[in-house]
């Protein structure tokens, strides 16, 4: 039997995202990459019954549906073909979790390009659906990789706008803006500051706050006192590794 | 001496096939006639999303072509990149480009990377809204996505608008996609046009083909009208002949993208067509071996010989 003791970084992590998804209730739970998915299932198999989330591909799963095993068993209660995610992206009801090749310390994403968007030096993904998700609900962010080159002091691309942007744009517009944590390798950040900064409001067991210091190309808030990530209980250490994810997709990222 | 019932049967049956007859406008053509009815410069929309059933022998035909200049519409994939490398576009208009199993799409970054192509980039939510507004014939629909991102930044050309009602809200207002042309491939159709998909998604082929003024649907197979129901519940039929103008029947059309029911992604030749993008003497070598094959029927042997 597992014990808190053997919780691995990536489990931690898994943990940590599910925690991003507590208090969400009835709507869908929409992490993107190995690390978020478990965390979101994890949150809805424990602590949040009521999310639905997909199985990355058209529809709802009601069940525990494994990440990284395709032909689980599955028990199918909605269709969400994209047209409907981008409905349901516009209706509110959804929690995302993107990734973030950059992020500042207002919450600004970049997922587009580096360099000059013109002509980039490394052309990404594009914008995607950022632009859309950040003024419409809820967003979180999974970053596997924290240093100065991804915790930046200005992003080259807004894709996904941060604080400052829409404290200029104003309401109504910002009225669905959220950007409520941020996860990383080395710990959990939020922006529960007065002015809406990037706040330590955990580091992960083992890491220390100088770390995450030296990691981040900004001043962080919050680098007093500062708390440590939870361990998984053994019911999640359990439903992560039998249940979740059984074939271990979660620890690709740490590599 | 027939009973009240059977006379009508009989008339039912009577109605039925000559319904049939009436019903069947032939528009089937080759993927060569279809290229031969699209001109430099034009605006052309591909269905699919990503890495997934995207009409790839026509786009294949494009290749060959002289065509030149086209501005390309598309949730992207290995359509936008192919007609990047093959030097074949003058603007790229898309929410994002990738292969889905491999996020980034090689031969589209090192287009964007060298500048090689003008680009319009929009978030994936907001360019569903322009194919709408293309289909429903109206200059733009609104939308929140773009305010406060870098979209407006990246593309001063689009507008916003404020709510004419007491809310004042500011909105971006998503200019309507006109196309000259949509391809999309379909798991099967009939020769008139009808289209349907059996898959998990029909993305957004619909409005591809009411966006464009002309649409041209390849297809797994060609089925007979009275067979469409065969494979798939009514509501697989998403696509009504009076939006489409050819059809094409192309098995594996859609290689090697994803195509379910009938074939999932060939991930092996995909990989080997993202390499290419490291290696022109491989890129050469895929090209005269795949794309310069003068047909679909030519590319499918040249897979077959594949070892």
């Amino acid at each position: 039997m597992s014990t808190q003791d053997e919780a691995t970084i990536d489990e931690i992590c898994v943990v940590a995202c599910a925690e991003a998804f507590r208090g969400d209730g009835e709507i869908l739970c929409n992490p993107i990459g190995p690390v978020p998915f478990v965390g979101g299932r994890l949150a809805r198999a424990t602590f949040e019954p009521d999310l639905v989330y997909t199985d990355t591909v058209s529809v709802l799963p009601a069940n525990n549906f494994p990440v990284g095993v395709p032909d689980a068993p599955k028990v199918v209660e909605s269709w969400v073909p994209y047209r409907t995610v981008f409905d349901i992206v516009w209706s509110g009801k959804r929690h995302v979790m993107m990734g973030a090749s950059q992020i500042d310390q207002w919450g600004n994403q970049n997922i587009a390009a580096i360099g000059d968007f013109r002509q980039p030096k490394a052309q990404l993904l594009g914008l995607r659906g950022a632009p859309g998700n950040l003024v419409n609900h809820t967003t979180s962010y999974w970053m596997p990789n924290h240093s100065t080159r991804s915790f930046v002091a200005s992003v080259d691309v807004v894709s996904g706008p941060g604080y400052d942007r829409m404290r200029e744009l104003g309401a109504p517009s910002n009225r669905y803006h959220e950007v409520r944590r941020v996860v990383s390798n080395l710990g959990v950040f939020d922006f529960q500051t007065d002015d809406n900064r990037m706040r330590i409001a955990s580091v992960h067991p083992g890491v220390t706050v100088e770390q995450v210091v030296e990691a981040t190309a900004f001043e962080l808030a919050g680098t007093d006192d500062v708390a440590e990530t939870r361990l998984p209980t053994d019911e999640e250490l359990h439903l992560i590794r039998e249940v979740l994810d059984p074939t271990g997709a979660r620890k690709a990222e740490f590599r | 001496m027939t009973t009240p019932k059977e006379a009508v049967l009989a008339v039912w049956a009577g109605l039925q096939e000559r319904a049939i007859v009436a019903a069947m406008v032939d528009k089937r053509m080759t993927e060569d006639e279809v290229i031969s009815e699209l001109k430099d410069g034009m605006t052309i929309g591909i269905g699919g999303w990503g890495s997934r059933r995207k009409p790839m022998s026509l786009v294949r035909a494009i290749l060959r072509s002289d065509l030149k200049d086209l501005t390309v519409v598309a949730y992207g994939g290995p359509d936008i990149g192919l007609l990047c490398a093959a030097g074949k576009l003058r603007r790229a208009v898309y929410g994002f480009v990738s292969l889905d199993s491999i996020p980034l799409e090689p031969h589209f970054r090192q287009a964007r990377q060298s500048g090689a192509i003008e680009f319009t980039e929009l978030d994936e939510g907001a360019f569903y809204l322009g194919l709408l507004a293309a289909s429903h014939r109206v200059p733009f629909y609104p939308t929140r996505a773009g305010l406060g991102s870098d979209m407006l930044i990246m593309n001063p050309e689009l507008r916003t608008v404020t709510s004419p009602y007491d809310d004042g809200e500011e909105l971006v207002a998503i200019p309507a996609f006109k196309l000259d042309a949509a391809l999309i491939h379909m798991n099967r159709a009939d020769a008139a046009g009808n289209g349907q998909f059996l898959g998990p998604d029909l993305y957004f082929d619909d409005l591809f083909a009411m966006a464009a003024d002309k649409t041209y649907l390849s297809t797994e197979k060609i089925v007979p009208t009275e067979n469409l129901l065969d494979e798939g519940p009514v509501h697989t039929l998403r696509i009504q002949r009076i939006f489409t103008d050819g059809v094409v029947e192309a098995p594996q059309g859609a290689h090697f993208t994803e195509c379910p029911p009938d074939y999932g992604r060939d991930e092996a030749f995909q990989r080997e067509y993202a390499a290419t993008a490291r290696d022109p003497e491989a890129w050469e070598a895929f090209r005269s071996t795949y794309l310069d094959a003068s047909s679909h029927a030519d590319y499918l042997k040249a897979l077959e010989a594949r070892s």
